[in-house]
């Protein structure tokens, strides 16, 4: 992990396995399915839903500065509390979590590389008991607003060229062919991209174990489609927990100063009366 | 409780390819099917032996999948 721009937002399963029960450390599993943690999880580990505890759960958006203050307190983490975040599906959720706790101001969080699919294969320990959690008292800053894109910023950076979009969906979901994941519901009156993105797919930053690509690796990845981090970064993807992951490898493992989230992502774009849409394959690149 | 028999695989419903992954928790066995591309999650069962737990979910894959429309582009 040495070669990454901030290797200290990454842990080993290891690492884990040996710190999840030090006092200042609390370990949580984000899964994009919640019935996982259940199954079985990291020992001395927590859940958070991220359908009912990292988002607000009437309006559309994340938690608001006194809902994550909550949150964190009635999860026994402090301002100074070292968080460890992992989560099925290679972290799609833990990194959304990881997303939210930089936007407001948490110092040291970190992601298990691998996520939950690694601790699995690993034949590790697992426990289905829940920890119980002493309060504590947290203050949040922020929120940090330049770590996210809203729709506004979106429309203003595509008219005037001044982004790189990233569309982090399959291919199929970037042409337009599916209005979603294949198997789920149809969350977008129209398919297709916004004009200009680059279709670069989460997974190809992940290796098969779930552990992030090399530094090296992922420099070309990015770099063969223009993403260098000569221009801000606006990734997104359908809701916005994928486009977190990229959001992450971007500004911590490659270093990127600006990169935001769009979170409304695709079931925003794709519904919006009049907004410009691409079908098909990316067009040329240009600068 | 150790996970025991970790075991993963690909296979195709429908056209669509499927990664199907299976592990034993205590007595039990849990399966979890995801769409590859782009890796959402379609089905996530148990059952009291691997073969029971990934037929489960390879049928509720299967419904779910049936229901994907492709798009002319």
């Amino acid at each position: 992990m040495a070669d990454y721009a901030h290797p200290e937002v990454l842990v080993s399963t290891d690492w884990v396995a040996q710190h999840a029960n030090d006092a200042n450390v609390r370990v949580v599993e984000v899964d994009v399915d919640t019935n996982a943690y259940k199954e079985g999880h990291v020992p001395g580990a927590i859940a958070w839903s991220w359908t009912t505890q990292l988002s607000d759960t009437v309006r559309r958006d994340i938690l608001n500065k006194h809902q994550f203050e909550k949150l964190m307190g009635d999860s026994g983490i402090s301002n100074d509390t070292t968080v460890v975040l992992y989560g099925d599906n290679n972290n799609w959720f833990a990194a959304w979590a990881f997303w939210e706790m930089k936007m407001y101001g948490h110092k040291d969080v970190r992601i298990m590389n691998g996520g939950r699919k690694k601790w699995l294969a690993e034949g590790r320990e697992v426990s289905t008991s829940e920890p119980s959690l002493a309060p504590a008292i947290y203050r949040a800053v922020g929120p940090d607003n330049s770590l996210r894109a809203f729709l506004d910023q979106v429309q203003a950076a595509l008219a005037a060229r001044s982004h790189h979009m990233v569309d982090v969906r399959s291919p199929q979901e970037f042409t337009g062919e599916i209005l979603a994941p294949p198997g789920l519901p149809e969350t977008c009156q129209r398919g297709g991209h916004i004009p200009h993105a680059r279709n670069i797919p989460w997974s190809k930053a992940v290796n098969e174990d779930g552990t992030f690509k090399s530094a090296e690796e992922l420099k070309a990845l990015y770099g063969a489609e223009g993403i260098d981090g000569s221009k801000p970064v606006i990734a997104y993807c359908r809701i916005g927990e994928r486009s977190s992951h990229t959001w992450f490898v971007l500004k911590y493992l490659l270093g990127f100063d600006r990169v935001q989230n769009y979170d409304g992502s695709w079931t925003e774009w794709g519904n919006l009366v009049g907004a410009p849409v691409e079908r098909g394959a990316s067009a040329a690149k240009t600068a | 409780m150790k996970v025991e028999n970790f075991s993963e695989r690909r296979l195709e419903i429908d056209g669509w390819p499927v990664n199907l992954t299976t592990y034993q928790i205590g007595g039990v066995f849990h399966c979890k099917a995801d769409n590859v591309s782009p890796g959402a999650g379609l089905a996530r069962t148990t059952g009291a032996t691997r073969e029971e737990a990934e037929e489960k979910a390879l049928a509720r894959a299967r419904e779910r999948l049936s229901r994907t429309r492709r798009h002319p582009v």
